[in-house]
C-alpha cells in the first residue's frame, strides 16, 4: 500500500528561518487502513500530506504506493493514485463550471483525457446516482454553477469528486476545519460513510481529538516533524482524550498545547 | 453609409475569429496573452508569402493557422517551463515574432493585389450562383442606391466563423476542454485531479494563436496585403470585442459566450466605422477610439452600478427618516 521510508524535509536550510518540518518519518499503511493524524500546530502534518501527494519534494527518503516508487512522478501523475480534499472549500472545485462538469473533470482522474464529450447522457445518470449518496439534494442541481454552492456543499462535492474514482490513497487535511459546526459534522459523517463503503486507504488530519478517536482504525500523533505516538485496533478503540494528553506529556515531558485543538 | 457598414461586417466577421482566440486565453485560461499582436501578422505573412510562391490560398491559410499554433505553444512553454509571467512571456514572443515575420516576408510589406486569394476564388465561384443579383435586387427595391459588389465574402465568412465557433464550443466540452476551462479557475484542483496543467496551457495558448493567425491570414487576403505592423493594437481590439459582446449579450453558457464574442467583434467594427465617418476623425484615430470604447465599456457599468447603489441607500435613508418622523408625531 503506502510506504514512507525515512522521509526528511527542512525548509529554508542554512538561514535563520531553518525549520525541520519532517524528521525521519517512517510509516506503512495497510490496504483499507483509516488513519487519523493529530498534532499541534506546525507539527508537520500538512507537510507530510504534501510529500505524499507530490506537492513537496522531500530532501531524503522514499514514497512508495502499491509497490511503485513515487518520487520521480510529477504531482499531476501522482494524483492518479492519490486523492485529496483540501481544507479550503474553494480549493477542490471549479466555481465557474457546473456540478456535472466538475464531476466530469474528476471522473477523468485515472483515465486518459480525450477529445470526446466530458458530460454524456450515460455519465449524467451515473453522476446523479453518486450525488444522491451525499443526501443534500445536489442530484437535482447538476447544471448549477459550483460557485453558487455553500462551503459545506462544495466540500461534500469535493469529497465525492475525490473518492468516486477510488484513488489508492485518500488524503484529508483538516477538510472540515473551515466549516461551521453543523456542516463540519455533516462532512465528517459523509467522510465516515464514504470511507466505510469504499474501503479506501485513508489518512485524515484533524485538530479535533474526539474525532480522531472516533474515526478510523489507527491514530498517529505528530510533533516537531516526528511521529511520536502510534496506536491501532483494539488499543485505539479504548483510548480517551486523557490518555492522549498523558501520552504526549510522558513522551515530550511537557504539556500538550495548541489553542486550536478541540478536546472533545 | 450602407456600403461602409457592409464592409465593417465583412471584416468584423473575420476579426471575430481573432476575438475567439483572445477569448480562449483571456477568459478561459485567465492568461493575458499578448502574443496575438505578433501571431496575427505571422498568419498574414505566412499566407501572403505562400500565395506569392504559388501555394493554393486554402493551403496557405491552413499554414498560417499552423504557424500561429507554434507561436502560441512557444509562449505557453515560456510560461510553464520557463516560469515567465504570462504578460511578459507574451510580450517576449510578440517582440521575437516581429523579426520572424520580417524574415518570413523578406520585406516589410507583401502585396497580394496581383495574386489569386481565397476571396478572388470565392468570388468567381460565387458569381455563377446569381445570389448577388438576387440579394441586390431586394436591396434596390427597398430603395438603396449603392449596392455591395459581392455577398460572397460576408456569407461565406459567416459560415466559416460559425463552424469555427461550433468546433470551439465542442472542444470546450470535451474531457480535455473541461480540464482546460478549470485551469483558469483553479489550477491546484486540476493538478490534484491528475491533469497535466502545463501541457494544457501550452495547447490552449497554441489553439488561441492558431485562431488569431487564421484571422490574420484571411484579413491579409481580404485587404490584399500583409504588413509587419498590421498587428499593432490588436489585443485591445480583441478585448473590445469581448467586452462589448459580454456587455450586450448573455454569457451563461459557453455557446452563448462565444456567440457574444463574435457579435461583439462585428459591433466593434461597425462602431469604429461610424466613428470614423465623423468629419474631424482620421484613420489614425482608430486606435484611440478603440481604447475609448474599452475604457467606456469597463467604466460605465461600474458607474451605473454605483449610482444605483447610491439611490438605493438614499431611498432607505428617506424611508427611515419618514418612519422616525411618523413615530415622533404619534
Ligand atoms: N513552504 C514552506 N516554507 C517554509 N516553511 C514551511 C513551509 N511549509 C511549512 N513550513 C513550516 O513547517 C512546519 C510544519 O508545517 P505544517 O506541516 O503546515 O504544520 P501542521 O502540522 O500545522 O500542518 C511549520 O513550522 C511551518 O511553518
Ligand atoms: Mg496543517
Amino acid at each position: 500500500m503506502l510506504k514512507l521510508n525515512n522521509i526528511s524535509i527542512t525548509f529554508n536550510e542554512g538561514t535563520p528561518d531553518e525549520k525541520k518540518a519532517l524528521d525521519n518519518i517512517n510509516l506503512e499503511l495497510e490496504q483499507g487502513d483509516f488513519i487519523t493524524v493529530i498534532g499541534s500546530n506546525g507539527a508537520g502534518k500538512s507537510t507530510l500530506m504534501n510529500v505524499i501527494s507530490g506537492n513537496l519534494m522531500p530532501d531524503l527518503g522514499d514514497v512508495v504506493i502499491d509497490g511503485e516508487p513515487m518520487l520521480h512522478l510529477p504531482e499531476y501523475k501522482r494524483s492518479a493514485f492519490v486523492g485529496r480534499v483540501f481544507q479550503d472549500p474553494m480549493a477542490g472545485t471549479s466555481p465557474s463550471m457546473t456540478i456535472e462538469e466538475n464531476l466530469a473533470i474528476a471522473y477523468s482522474r485515472n483515465k486518459k483525457r480525450r477529445l470526446r464529450l466530458g458530460v454524456t447522457k450515460q455519465r449524467k445518470g451515473m453522476f446523479k446516482e453518486q450525488l444522491k449518496t451525499l443526501n443534500i439534494g445536489l442530484e437535482n442541481r447538476l447544471t448549477a454553477k459550483v460557485g453558487l454552492l455553500s462551503g459545506g456543499e462544495r466540500q461534500a462535492l469535493s469529497l465525492l469528486m475525490t473518492t468516486f474514482t477510488e484513488p489508492s490513497i485518500l488524503l484529508l487535511d483538516e477538510h472540515t476545519a473551515a466549516l461551521d459546526p453543523a456542516r463540519a459534522a455533516l462532512i465528517t459523517s459523509l467522510t465516515e460513510e464514504v470511507v466505510r463503503n469504499s474501503g479506501l486507504t485513508t489518512l485524515m488530519v484533524t485538530h479535533n481529538m474526539q474525532q480522531a478517536l472516533d474515526l478510523g482504525n489507527r491514530l498517529i500523533m505528530m510533533d516537531k516533524g516526528q511521529i511520536i505516538f502510534d496506536v491501532r485496533g483494539e488499543e485505539k478503540s479504548r483510548l480517551t482524550i486523557e490518555d492522549l494528553l498523558h501520552a504526549f506529556k510522558r513522551i515530550r515531558g511537557i504539556q500538550f498545547e495548541d489553542d486550536r485543538v478541540v478536546l472533545g | 453609409m450602407f456600403i461602409s457598414i457592409f464592409g465593417a461586417m465583412e471584416s468584423g466577421i473575420i476579426y471575430a475569429i481573432m476575438a475567439l482566440g483572445v477569448y480562449l486565453t483571456f477568459r478561459i485560461l485567465d492568461f493575458p496573452d499578448l502574443t496575438v499582436e505578433g501571431s496575427f501578422v505571422t498568419g498574414a505573412a505566412v499566407a501572403a508569402s505562400s500565395i506569392v510562391n504559388g501555394i493554393p490560398p486554402i493551403t496557405a491559410t491552413i499554414l498560417a493557422a499552423f504557424a500561429g499554433f507554434i507561436a502560441g505553444c512557444l509562449t505557453g512553454v515560456l510560461h510553464t517551463k520557463g516560469k515567465i509571467n504570462p504578460l511578459l512571456a507574451g510580450i517576449l514572443m510578440m517582440t521575437a515574432l516581429y523579426s520572424i515575420n520580417l524574415r518570413i516576408m523578406g520585406q516589410p510589406t507583401i502585396s497580394l493585389l496581383q495574386e489569386t486569394t481565397l476571396f478572388n476564388q470565392l468570388g468567381s465561384l460565387w458569381s455563377a450562383t446569381g445570389i448577388d443579383a438576387f440579394l441586390n435586387n431586394i436591396l434596390s427595391t427597398i430603395g438603396l442606391e449603392q449596392l455591395p459588389t459581392t455577398w460572397a465574402i460576408l456569407l461565406v465568412m459567416i459560415v466559416i466563423t460559425i463552424i469555427i465557433k461550433l468546433l470551439t464550443d465542442y472542444f470546450l466540452k470535451t474531457e480535455v476542454g473541461l480540464a482546460l476551462r478549470a485551469i483558469g479557475d483553479n489550477k491546484k484542483m486540476v493538478r490534484s485531479l491528475s491533469a497535466n496543467t502545463d501541457l494544457l496551457i501550452i495547447f490552449g495558448v497554441g489553439i488561441s494563436n492558431a485562431l488569431v493567425a487564421t484571422a490574420g491570414g484571411l484579413i491579409g487576403q481580404l485587404g490584399g496585403f500583409a504588413d509587419a505592423n498590421m498587428g499593432l493594437g490588436l489585443i485591445v481590439i480583441g478585448l473590445a470585442s469581448i467586452i462589448i459582446g459580454e456587455a450586450l449579450f448573455s454569457t451563461k453558457t459557453i455557446a452563448k459566450a462565444t456567440l457574444a464574442v463574435i457579435l461583439g467583434a462585428i459591433i466593434y467594427r461597425i462602431i469604429v466605422t461610424l466613428a470614423l465617418r465623423i468629419d474631424f476623425m482620421e484613420t489614425g484615430d482608430m486606435k484611440m477610439i478603440t481604447a475609448i470604447i474599452v475604457i467606456a465599456a469597463l467604466v460605465i457599468p461600474r458607474v451605473l452600478q454605483a449610482r444605483k447603489e447610491n439611490r438605493r441607500r438614499q431611498q432607505k435613508r428617506a424611508q427611515l427618516d419618514q418612519q422616525l418622523r411618523g413615530s415622533s408625531d404619534a
